[in-house]
């Protein structure tokens, strides 16, 4: 296990910063260190977590929890790992996605693994909201709704509403989730990896339009610059500052809904606070499965996604797709 | 006196014509989806739930465009269990005309194997797509066990029946 002062090192070489804005800090990093940081995205897989038939062994995700977790941080105790991560005596969300239906939709395993992590750290159970668009999309996670204080409370936008006033940045006018502005001090995003239709890929970003209460004006274009813009509005920007993203199940091609012939079982999990390094890596492995499974590329297809670069740009600085700023770590 | 005779002739035709309309009109709102024990093992376990073209982004958000360009109408949604263990989807998208049913079913089929169902359908090893005129039926299930492709077969003949 690595000490604090190890730690920090890491940091200030670009790995991982404890900044002003985060605990972890990445949005800081990449500006005090313009040229020289690198964003650490870690890529941890486990090739036995859906043993030899389909369903997934929930038992395992925990310990690839742990792993990814003590990749990015350089921390092997869990507990001590997750207080760099989160604030104790906040409430923190967890933003997963149902909206593919049951068989693509965050895994409950995953929602539970963290939940597990977060209350060893400190975190009391009604600190937690897990929380989607709807009781359905929650459902097709496998979760039920639960608004009870006293325990983890796990409900929709359906259930909070959101802003009468909307905000806006960029191309975009839109109203927030109330779970969003109202209660969470910080969200760990949760999204799960898929083929889009629209945008090519969705994921780490895209995740947001759960956040927004007619996500479905947002996606002319290739939903670009609409999912930069979105990711810039202050709320998400700065709330929704770490990512565990879902690749233990993914479709490749026919996405974003369930289509079980172009399923795939990366078996991986995703982790990172740069959403834009963490989309990159996202698009790459879709690109990869593609290319292996005969399918166009996403460029073929006509619809690459285009709001990573965006996302990146001067006008967005979300964070980088550039590889060479990218410190891909795969365990 | 003939005039107001034949006047009152074309009225009546003008009604009975109507109500044959009218009870054509009720044939297509019937639903397509069939009941627990309907067909052998399938039990219907969720209500239907039907959604507007422009409220399909409530349903398929991201997926409903393509729908949408094809002239969706409406589409409507059941989950079903066979034998208690494979749980599945039902949905029926009613489209404007056939030709729209025909251009979502072009994309993705290639590694099908092609069913007798309604006007053409595919199979896959979880999955049912078939058209039959304005409507196209998607079956998915979410486990492949050796049982999964006879069975989505005999329900989706369930639900073409109704159609």
């Amino acid at each position: 296990m690595k000490s604090r002062r190890e730690f920090l090192k890491t940091a200030a070489t670009g790995a991982v910063l404890l900044g002003s804005q985060s605990k972890l800090g990445m949005a800081g990093m990449l500006d005090q260190h313009s040229g020289t940081a690198r964003s650490k995205v870690v890529v941890a897989r486990d090739a036995g977590l859906h043993g030899t038939g389909a369903q997934l062994e929930e038992k395992r995700v925990l310990a690839l929890l742990d792993r990814a977790i003590a990749s990015y941080t350089g921390l092997d105790n869990p507990t001590v790992a997750w207080k760099r991560i989160v604030p104790v005596g906040k409430v923190i969300g967890l933003k997963v996605n149902g909206l593919g239906g049951k068989g693509i939709s965050t895994h409950a395993a995953l929602v539970l693994a963290i939940c597990e992590r977060l209350q060893q750290t400190g975190v009391k159970p009604g600190e937690i909201i897990v929380w989607e668009r709807d009781a359905r999309s929650l459902q097709a996670c496998g979760l039920t709704v639960n608004t009870d204080p006293s325990r983890i409370r796990v409900f929709g936008n359906d259930v909070a509403g959101y802003e009468d006033e909307a905000v806006a940045f960029g191309t975009i006018r839109v109203k927030l989730a109330k779970i969003l502005t109202r209660e969470c001090a910080m969200v760990i995003n949760l999204p799960i990896l898929k083929d889009h239709e629209l945008a090519g890929v969705t994921f780490s970003m895209k995740n947001m339009y759960g956040v927004v209460q007619r996500p479905f004006e947002l996606h002319a274009n290739g939903c670009n610059p609409a999912v930069a813009d979105l990711n810039c509005i202050p709320a998400i920007r700065e709330k929704v500052r770490f990512t565990i993203g879902d690749a233990m199940t993914s479709v490749y091609e026919g996405g974003p809904g369930f289509h079980p012939e172009r399923l795939w079982q990366p078996n991986a999990l995703i982790v990172g606070e740069d959403r834009v390094a963490i989309d990159q890596i996202a698009w790459h492995m879709i690109a990869r499965k593609r290319a292996e499974a005969g399918v166009p590329t996403l460029e073929e297809a006509g619809r690459p996604p285009h709001y990573i670069a965006t996302a990146a740009d001067q006008a967005h600085r979300l964070g980088t797709n550039d590889p060479a700023r990218i410190h891909l770590m795969e365990v | 006196m003939k005039f107001k005779s034949n006047w009152k002739w074309a009225i009546a035709a003008i009604v009975i014509f109507a109500a044959a309309a009218g009870t054509g009109c009720k044939k297509k709102g019937t639903d397509p989806f069939p009941a627990s024990g309907a067909i052998a093992g399938w039990e219907k376990t969720s209500e239907t739930r039907t959604y507007a073209a422009k409220d399909l982004y409530q349903y398929i958000d991201g997926d409903a465009e393509q729908y949408i360009s094809a002239g969706v109408v409406s589409t409507s949604t059941s989950d079903y269990k066979y034998k208690g263990q494979l749980e599945a989807t039902v949905d029926v998208h009613t489209m404007a005309n056939a030709e729209g049913a025909r251009k979502i079913m072009e994309t993705g089929t290639k590694d099908a194997k092609p069913v007798q169902l309604g006007d053409a359908g595919f199979a896959y090893a979880q999955s049912i797509i078939f058209r039959k005129g304005t409507s196209l039926v998607r079956i998915v299930a979410y486990e492949s066990t050796p049982d999964t492709p006879q069975a989505l077969l005999e329900l989706a003949r369930g639900v073409e029946a109704k159609l």
